[in-house]
C-alpha cells in the first residue's frame, strides 16, 4: 500500500471526554508511566517549565510551572486569545493532502493538541514536555498543536508520540505549526514509539523571522505500520536558521517515509540536515532532504547516511538541493551501505571483539550533535538511543 | 618472540586464487626489530594482514606464533591480547568514533567517554590534544593519522608492533617526531639485553631508519625473503639501486655489495 492509500475515515475518533484527567503524572498507570520514563518524559514533572499529556482526544494533564512560558490546551487557547486565529492553518494549509483536509474538517471539540507560547524576551532552559498517547483501538488521534516563540524568547520542547501495547490498527493524523519570531529560538526533540500496526501522518511547518533559530531531533527507533512526515521551514527573516537532526531505526516492517524540508528565502539563512538511518529485517526507509537556496547568501548542507544491517531492508535516500540564486551555497552528501569491514577489523585490531566493535560503530553511527538541548533534554535522550543500541 | 614458520598464504578464490606468500620464515627475538623492504606488489601487505588475522587471507601452508603460542588460527582480536600491535599505514576513518573512544578502547576502558591522563599525556607530547574529540582519522592529514596511530599503540603498550609503511605520506618533520617517540618504545635507547619489546617495520622507503635503531633487515620481493641482512648495507644498496627488477637490482647488486646469503636455492653465491 502506498503511504497516500490511508483513508483516514476508516478510523474513528474518540469522545473528548473518554479518559480521566490528573493532576499529576504519577498518577498514571504504570505502562504509561514506565513508557515515558523510558522516553525521558518524567523529566519535567519537578525540573520543567511545562507539562501537557493528551491521551486519545482527551487533554488528561495541562500545566505550566514557568513565567517564562505558557503551555494550554489549544481549544483553550483559541478561546482566550482571539489573535492566534492568525496562526492557525497558516503555516500548514488545510488544503495540503487529504489528511490536512480530514484534520481541518473534523469538530472544532474534538480537535485538541498544545499551545505553547514562550513570552517575549524570556529565555526559558527548563523542557517543555507534550506527550500525545494513542490509547484506545482502532482510533485515530487527531491533534492540531501550535507553537510561538516570541521575539527574543527560548523554548526548549521534548515530545514524545507514543501508542498503548495491543490497540492494533490506529493512527494518529498532527498537524503541528510553529513560529519563531526575530531572535528567539525553539529546540525540539521529539521521540516516536508506536506499535507495528499504527499508521502515522504528521504535518509540520515552521515560519522564522529575522534572527530565529529552530533546531529540531526527531528520533524513531520502535517498529510502526507506516509513517510519513516531510516538515517543511521557512526562513523568511534574514539570519535565521535551522538544523534537522534524524534518528531513525527502521525493523520489523515499517514503512518510513521521512524527511525535512528549507526554504532559504532572506538573506544568510542557513539550513543543516543530518539523518542517521539504521534498517534491519524487512524496513523500508525513505530519507528525503530539499533545501531550496533563494537568497544571497544562504547556505545549506544535508548529510544523510543509512546502515543496512539486513538483506532484505531498503534505505532509499532522495537528497534535493534547489538554488534559485547564484550567490548560495548548497551542498549534501548522502552514504548508504552495511557496515565497512575495515572498520570492523580496525577496532578488532584495537582489541575489541567482533560485536564489540559493531556495536561501537552503530553506537557512533548514531551519535548526534546535543550541544543546542539543554542538559536534561540532551542527557535523556543520549540515554534512550543508548538504550536503544544495547538491544540491537 | 615471533616465529612465522614457512608460511604460504594466498589470496582471491577459485580460479582467482593467487599465491602471494611463499614458505616464508621470519623469527623475531625479544627485544629485537626487523625492518622488511620490498617494492609494491611484494607481498607486504599481505605479510601484515596474514600477521593480523584480517579475513581474505589463506595459510595455505605454516603457522606463526607469538611467545610459543600457536596464533594461525586466532581472531584479530585475540592476537591482539596476546601482545601484537599495530601502526597501519592506512587507518579507516571510522565516523562517530573518537580519536579518544579508540584511547579509551586499547586501554580497556571502554565506558567512559573521559579522557584518561595517560591519553592528555601522549596526546599533548604529539600534539593530538585537538584531535582527541574528533571522529579518529576523519579529514585528518597524512601525518595526524601517523600521529593518532603512534598515539594508540603507545597506550596499548603491546610486547610486538608491526609498523606497517610508518613512514609513507608523512612529511619529514613527522617522521623524525614518531621516529624517536618508537624508538624510545622500543627500548632501543635501552642496552640489548635490557631490551622486551620486538617489531617488525614494513617500508619501501627506509627514512624512519634514520631515527629508529635496528637488527636486521630482510628483502621481500616476490612474496619471499631474498636476503637478511645488516639494515644499514642494505638499506644503502636499496638507496643506490631500487627496487626495480627486484630480480636483478634487488638480488644480485645486495649480494654482491651487502654481502648477505640469497636463500635463492640457485647454489649461486
Amino acid at each position: 500500500m502506498a503511504m497516500q492509500d490511508l483513508d483516514p475515515s476508516e478510523f474513528k475518533t474518540q469522545a473528548p471526554d473518554a479518559h480521566g484527567q490528573v493532576s499529576t503524572l504519577k498518577e498514571l498507570g504504570d505502562e504509561m508511566k514506565a513508557k515515558l520514563a523510558r522516553l525521558g518524559l518524567m523529566i519535567a514533572e519537578e525540573a520543567g517549565a511545562g507539562t501537557y499529556l493528551q491521551r486519545d482526544q482527551t487533554t488528561s494533564l495541562c500545566s505550566t510551572r514557568s513565567k517564562g512560558v505558557e503551555v494550554l490546551p489549544i481549544r483553550q487557547a483559541l478561546q482566550r486569545y482571539d489573535w492566534l486565529k492568525d496562526y492557525s492553518w497558516v503555516a500548514v494549509k488545510a488544503d495540503t493532502d487529504k489528511f490536512t483536509r480530514d484534520a481541518a474538517s473534523a469538530p472544532p471539540d474534538v480537535v485538541q493538541g498544545y499551545f505553547v507560547r514562550g513570552l517575549k524576551g524570556q529565555v526559558e532552559r527548563a523542557p517543555v514536555q507534550t506527550c500525545l498517547y494513542v490509547e484506545s483501538r482502532s482510533t485515530k488521534q487527531v491533534v492540531h498543536n501550535i507553537v510561538i516563540a516570541e521575539e527574543g524568547s527560548e523554548i526548549n520542547i521534548i515530545t514524545g508520540c507514543l501508542a498503548h501495547g495491543g490497540i492494533g490498527r490506529a493512527m494518529h493524523e498532527g498537524i503541528s505549526e510553529f513560529y519563531v519570531k526575530k531572535g528567539a529560538k525553539v529546540t525540539f526533540t521529539m521521540i516516536h514509539e508506536w506499535q507495528e500496526q499504527m499508521e502515522v501522518r504528521p504535518r509540520t511547518a515552521i515560519v522564522l523571522d529575522e534572527g530565529a533559530a529552530f533546531i529540531n531531533n526527531y528520533i524513531a527507533l520502535k517498529p510502526v505500520g507506516s509513517i510519513q512526515s516531510n516538515p517543511i521551514a521557512y526562513l523568511n527573516g534574514d539570519n535565521s536558521r535551522v538544523m534537522f537532526q534524524t534518528i531513525l531505526y527502521g525493523k520489523g516492517s515499517s514503512r518510513m517515509d521521512l524527511g525535512s524540508r528549507a526554504v532559504l528565502k532572506g538573506r544568510n539563512t542557513s539550513a543543516e540536515m543530518v539523518s542517521r538511518i539504521i534498517t534491519r529485517d524487512k524496513a523500508d526507509v525513505v530519507a528525503r532532504g530539499l533545501i531550496v537556496g533563494d537568497a544571497p547568501g544562504a547556505k545549506g548542507h544535508l548529510e544523510c547516511r543509512g546502515l543496512l544491517l539486513s538483506d532484505t531492508s531498503r534505505i532509499d535516500s532522495i537528497p534535493e538541493l534547489d538554488a534559485k540564486n547564484p550567490d548560495v551555497n548548497i551542498t549534501h552528501e548522502a552514504a548508504v551501505g552495511k557496515i565497512s569491514p575495515d572498520e570492523i577489523n580496525y577496532l578488532m585490531a584495537r582489541g575489541a571483539t567482533e560485536d564489540e566493535a559493531t556495536s561501537m560503530i552503530i553506537n557512533g553511527f548514531l551519535s548526534f550533535d546535543l550541544s543546542e538541548l539543554p542538559p536534561e533534554i540532551a542527557k535523556e535522550t543520549k540515554k534512550l538511543v543508548d538504550q536503544t543500541m544495547k538491544g540491537l | 618472540m615471533l616465529d612465522i614458520r614457512n608460511i604460504s598464504v594466498s589470496v582471491g578464490e577459485g580460479k582467482e586464487r593467487k599465491p602471494v606468500l611463499k614458505d616464508l620464515s621470519l623469527h623475531v627475538e625479544d627485544g629485537e626489530v626487523h625492518v622488511i623492504f620490498g617494492p609494491n606488489g611484494s607481498g607486504k601487505t599481505t605479510l601484515v594482514q596474514t600477521m593480523l588475522g584480517y579475513p581474505g587471507y589463506t595459510i595455505d601452508s605454516g603457522k606463526i606464533e607469538i611467545d610459543g603460542a600457536d596464533i594461525t588460527q586466532l581472531p584479530i582480536n585475540e592476537r591482539v591480547a596476546r601482545g601484537l600491535g599495530v601502526v597501519f599505514q592506512h587507518p579507516p576513518a571510522v565516523r562517530g568514533i573518537k580519536l579518544n573512544d579508540m584511547a579509551n578502547l586499547v586501554l580497556k576502558k571502554k565506558n567512559t567517554d573521559d579522557v584518561l591522563p595517560e591519553t592528555a599525556d601522549w596526546a599533548k607530547r604529539l600534539n593530538m590534544e585537538a584531535f582527541l574529540k574528533r571522529d579518529v582519522n576523519y579529514g585528518f592529514s597524512g601525518g595526524e593519522k601517523k600521529r593518532a596511530e603512534v598515539m594508540q599503540i603507545i597506550l596499548q603498550n603491546p610486547s610486538f608492533l608491526l609498523l606497517d609503511e610508518p613512514d609513507s605520506g608523512v612529511d619529514v618533520e613527522n617522521v623524525e617526531i614518531i621516529g624517536r617517540l618508537l624508538n624510545k618504545f622500543l627500548q632501543r635507547d635501552l642496552k640489548p639485553q635490557a631490551r622486551k619489546k620486538a617489531a617488525v617495520i614494513i617500508t619501501h622507503l627506509g627514512y624512519l631508519l634514520n631515527f629508529v635503531k635496528t637488527d636486521r633487515a630482510h628483502v621481500l620481493c616476490d612474496g619471499q625473503f631474498l636476503c637478511s641482512g645488516d639494515p644499514k648495507e642494505i638499506y644503502a644498496n636499496i638507496l643506490k639501486n631500487g627496487f626495480d627488477k627486484c630480480q636483478n637490482s634487488c638480488l644480485y647488486s645486495v649480494r654482491e655489495e651487502a654481502g648477505c646469503v640469497v636463500p635463492d636455492g640457485t647454489g649461486r653465491e
